[in-house]
C-alpha cells in the first residue's frame, strides 16, 4: 500500500508526487475560462466528460461526495481514467472508510473526508480481497483472467 | 451446478470476515447506526419490527441438497425453526440476532452461500427461470448467465451506491416464468444467425409506480453483454434520480427522459465501455456452463398417466403440480409452499430437510426457489412421483394448488414489515381458506397481496391483486383485476372504493362467481377479464 501520510486535515494520498495546492475551480467557471488552471472541482451531478478535453493539463480533480450515499462521483472518476487521466483524483466529502476500497477500484487515488478516517481499519480494508471478479480502473487482474490466462 | 473455485471461495470467506469486522466495529460504537446501516443492508441484513431480519441470497434460485439441509440448520440454531422463501428466490430468517449474524455467513460461506447484496441500493440477486435446464422450450439453460452476471456484480466497485436497488432477470425462453419485464433489467437470451446474445429490457418494475420495461435493444451478443450492460448501469448510476426516493428507480429515469434518449446514452456509452476489455472471454461462459450440463438422465419410459389413477389425491396432485420435462421419463415437481391456511413461502426446517432428502435421492441433487414462494424439484422420474408424493404428504408439503387462487405470493406485511399498512399473512390464510374448495374448478388464478405500496407482493401483477392501505388509521384493502407477471404481461387496474378484511374475501367471492359465469370453454380467469373487461366485475362487486 501506498504511503498514507498526509500532510492537509484528514487528507489521504496513494501518489507518490507532490500534492498540487492549487484551489480547485468549479466545472462551470473552469469550462467558462480555463485560463491556466490546472485543479478542478466536480460537484456530485456534475458531467465528468466535460473536462476531457483538458484531461491532459489537468493535475488535480475533486469529485464531492456529499453524502456517502450519493455514488454518482465512481462513475465520474471511471469516466475520467477511462479517458486516460493520470492526475490526481480525490475523492472529498463525506466518504466512509469501508467506501474507500471501490473509490480506489474506480480510480481515486486521494481522500479528503470529512471525518477522519481510522488508519488500521482501513488498512484491514485495503487488504481484505486478494480477489475481484471486474475489470475496473485500478489494474487489477480480475478472476476471469487469472483463470484463463 | 456452479461450484466454487478457490477465487469464489476466497472472496467469499473475505467478505464473511469484513462483515464480522463491521459488526464489531458496530458493537462498539464506532459505527453509528446510520453509517451501519448501508453496510448491513449489503448484506442482507433488515432492522425489522422485532429484530433483524437476514436474507440469504439463492443465486437465481438453484441450492442443492446439502446447501437447503444448511438453510434447515440456520432456521433451527438461530431463528424460531422456519425460514420464508422470497419472490427474489431467496430465503429470510425473521429473528436473527446481530451477534450471530457473522456466524451464520461463516456457516453459509462453507456451503458456497452468502448473503452478499441481498439489499441495499446495489445489484441485487440475480433471478431466473425455475426450470431451467429443465424446461422444453428453453433456447439454453439461462443460468450460466445468471453466474456470469452474480460474479460481474458481486462488489461492483463503481454501482454499490446506485440511486436504488437494482434487479435483473435473466431467462431463455418464450413462456416467462420469472416477470422479466418487471425487473429492472430483463434479459431474455436468444439466438440470432448463430450465435447466442440477450435482448435487453430495461425500467420495469412494481412499487408504487409500476412499469413494464420496454425493450431497449434487440440483441447483444454474449461476448458484449457485460459491457453493454456496464453502460446501462452508468447511465443510470449517473442520470438516476437521487432526490426523491420514490421516483429513483432506474424505470423513472427511463420514463423521464424516454426510451429512445435512454437507448441513446447507453449506446454512447456502450461504444466507449466496449473499448476498455471488460468482458470475459467466451472461455468464461464455456466453464461456467460446463458446470450447467444436464444431468446423467436415464432412458426410462414415460409412465402414462392414467396409472395415478388408483390414488384420486395423489392423481390431483400430479395434474396440478408436476409439469413436463423436456428430458422424456422424467417431470418437473412444484412443491407448494402454501398450504390452505398456512403462512405463505413459509418452510419448517423439518420440512426443508424433507425437501432436501428427496433432492439427493429423486431429482439430482437440485431445488430450485421460485419467485410465487415455492420449491421446485427440477429432475424427478416419472416413475418416483408417486414415492415424492407421498414423502411430501407425510411432511404437509403435497398441497396440490400451483397456480390456483390459495397459491397466494403474499409479503410479510404487518406482520413483520415496519412500513406495512397493513396485514397481508392472515388476509392470505382467509381468502386460500374460502377458496380452497372451489379452486380446481376456478382454474389458473394468480392471487398477489402486498401489504403497502412498495408492492414486494407484487399486487399489480396477480390476476387479482390486493393492496394494503391506510385508510384514516385502519387497515383497508383495494382489489386490482388483470395483471400478469408472464410474457403476457400487464398491470392490475384497481376496481373502485376499498375493503376491510372481510369485504376483501367477500368482493373477491363476487369476482369468482361472475368469472364462472362468463367464461366460456377452457378460459382462465385472466382470460375472461381481458376479453370482457372490468365493468361486469365493477357491477358484480358493487352492485
Ligand atoms: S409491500 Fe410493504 S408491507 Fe409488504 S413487505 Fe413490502 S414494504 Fe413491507
Amino acid at each position: 500500500m501506498a504511503d498514507l501520510a498526509g500532510d492537509t486535515d484528514n487528507l489521504l494520498r496513494f501518489r507518490d508526487d507532490e500534492v498540487h495546492d492549487e484551489p480547485a475551480m468549479t466545472l462551470d467557471s473552469f469550462v467558462a475560462d480555463p485560463g491556466n488552471a490546472s485543479a478542478v472541482r466536480l460537484e456530485a451531478g456534475d458531467d465528468a466528460r466535460a473536462l476531457l478535453p483538458f484531461i491532459d493539463r489537468l493535475m488535480l480533480v475533486e469529485v464531492s461526495f456529499p453524502s456517502f450515499r450519493d455514488g454518482r462521483g465512481y462513475s465520474s472518476a471511471r469516466i475520467l481514467r477511462e479517458a486516460g487521466y493520470t492526475g490526481e483524483l480525490r475523492a472529498a466529502g463525506d466518504v466512509l472508510v469501508d467506501q474507500v476500497s471501490p473509490m480506489r477500484r474506480c480510480g481515486f487515488d486521494s481522500f479528503a473526508p470529512e471525518q477522519p478516517i481510522d488508519q488500521s481499519v482501513l488498512r484491514r480494508s485495503l487488504d481484505r480481497y486478494d480477489d475481484v471478479y471486474q475489470k475496473a480502473a485500478d489494474g487489477r487482474v480480475p478472476v476471469w483472467q487469472r483463470r484463463h490466462g | 451446478m456452479y461450484k466454487y473455485d478457490e477465487y469464489d471461495q476466497s472472496i467469499v470467506d473475505a467478505r464473511v470476515e469484513e462483515f464480522r469486522d463491521q459488526v464489531q466495529r458496530r458493537l462498539a460504537g464506532q459505527l453509528t447506526e446510520d453509517q451501519f446501516k448501508p453496510l448491513r443492508l449489503m448484506n442482507g441484513l433488515y432492522l425489522q419490527l422485532h429484530a433483524y431480519m437476514l436474507r440469504v441470497a439463492v443465486p437465481y434460485g438453484t441450492l442443492n441438497g446439502r446447501q437447503m439441509r444448511l438453510l434447515a440448520h440456520i432456521a433451527r440454531t438461530y431463528d424460531r425453526g422456519y425460514g420464508h422463501f422470497t419472490t427474489r428466490q431467496n430465503i429470510q430468517y425473521n429473528w436473527i440476532k446481530l451477534a450471530d449474524a457473522p456466524d451464520i455467513l461463516a456457516e453459509l460461506a462453507k456451503a458456497e452461500m452468502h448473503a452478499i447484496q441481498t439489499s441495499g441500493n446495489c445489484i441485487r440477486n440475480i433471478s431466473s427461470d425455475q426450470f431451467a435446464g429443465a424446461a422444453a422450450d428453453e433456447v439454453t439453460d439461462p443460468r450460466p448467465w445468471a453466474e456470469l452476471l452474480r460474479q460481474w456484480s458481486t462488489f461492483h466497485p463503481e454501482f454499490t451506491y446506485l440511486p436504488r436497488k437494482f434487479k435483473i432477470a435473466v431467462i431463455a425462453a418464450d413462456e416467462d416464468r420469472a416477470a422479466m419485464r418487471l425487473h429492472d433489467i430483463g434479459l431474455q437470451i436468444t439466438r440470432r444467425d448463430g450465435i447466442l446474445g440477450a435482448r435487453v429490457f430495461v425500467g420495469g418494475g412494481m412499487g408504487r409506480t409500476p412499469m413494464i420495461a420496454p425493450e431497449i435493444r434487440d440483441f447483444v451478443p454474449a461476448d458484449q453483454l457485460l459491457s453493454y450492460l456496464e453502460a446501462a448501469l452508468r447511465v443510470y448510476n449517473r442520470y438516476g434520480r437521487r432526490d426523491n426516493i420514490y421516483k429513483a428507480r432506474i424505470k423513472i429515469l427511463v420514463h423521464e427522459i424516454g426510451a429512445d434518449r435512454y437507448r441513446d446514452e447507453v449506446e454512447l456509452e456502450f461504444a466507449q465501455v466496449l473499448t476498455l476489455g471488460i468482458d470475459p472471454p467466451a472461455a468464461e461462459l464455456a466453464r461456467i456452463s460446463a458446470m450447467f450440463a444436464p444431468p446423467a438422465f436415464d432412458a426410462v419410459p414415460s409412465v402414462p398417466h392414467e396409472l395415478a389413477a388408483h390414488d384420486p389425491d395423489f392423481a390431483i396432485w400430479r395434474t396440478q403440480n408436476v409439469s413436463a420435462h423436456k428430458q422424456p421419463g422424467y417431470a418437473i415437481v412444484t412443491v407448494s409452499l402454501k398450504p390452505i391456511g398456512g403462512i405463505p413461502g413459509d418452510a419448517s426446517a423439518d420440512q426443508i430437510n424433507v425437501m432436501a432428502d428427496l433432492a439427493e435421492r429423486y431429482s439430482h441433487d437440485e431445488l430450485r426457489v421460485t419467485h410465487a414462494q415455492n420449491i421446485v424439484l427440477p429432475h424427478v422420474r416419472e416413475a418416483d412421483l408417486y414415492a415424492v408424493w407421498q414423502a411430501l404428504a407425510d411432511a404437509g408439503l403435497a398441497e396440490a394448488n400451483l397456480d390456483l387462487i390459495s397459491d397466494i405470493i403474499a409479503c410479510p406485511g404487518l406482520d413483520y414489515c415496519s412500513l406495512a399498512n397493513a396485514r397481508s399473512i392472515p388476509l392470505a390464510q382467509k381468502i386460500a381458506t374460502r377458496f380452497a374448495p372451489r379452486q380446481q374448478d376456478l382454474g389458473e388464478l394468480k392471487l398477489k397481496i402486498s401489504g403497502c405500496i412498495n408492492a414486494c407482493g407484487h399486487h399489480h401483477a396477480g390476476h387479482i391483486g390486493i393492496l394494503g392501505v391506510d385508510r384514516k388509521g385502519t387497515e383497508n384493502y383495494q382489489l386490482l383485476l388483470g395483471g400478469s407477471g408472464a410474457e403476457d404481461v400487464s398491470l392490475g387496474k384497481i376496481t373502485g372504493p376499498g375493503f376491510d378484511e372481510d369485504g376483501i374475501v367477500d368482493a373477491i367471492e363476487r369476482v369468482a362467481d361472475r368469472y364462472v359465469a362468463e367464461r366460456s370453454e377452457g378460459e382462465r380467469f385472466l382470460d375472461t377479464y381481458r376479453r370482457i373487461g372490468m365493468q361486469p366485475f365493477k357491477e358484480a362487486i358493487y352492485g
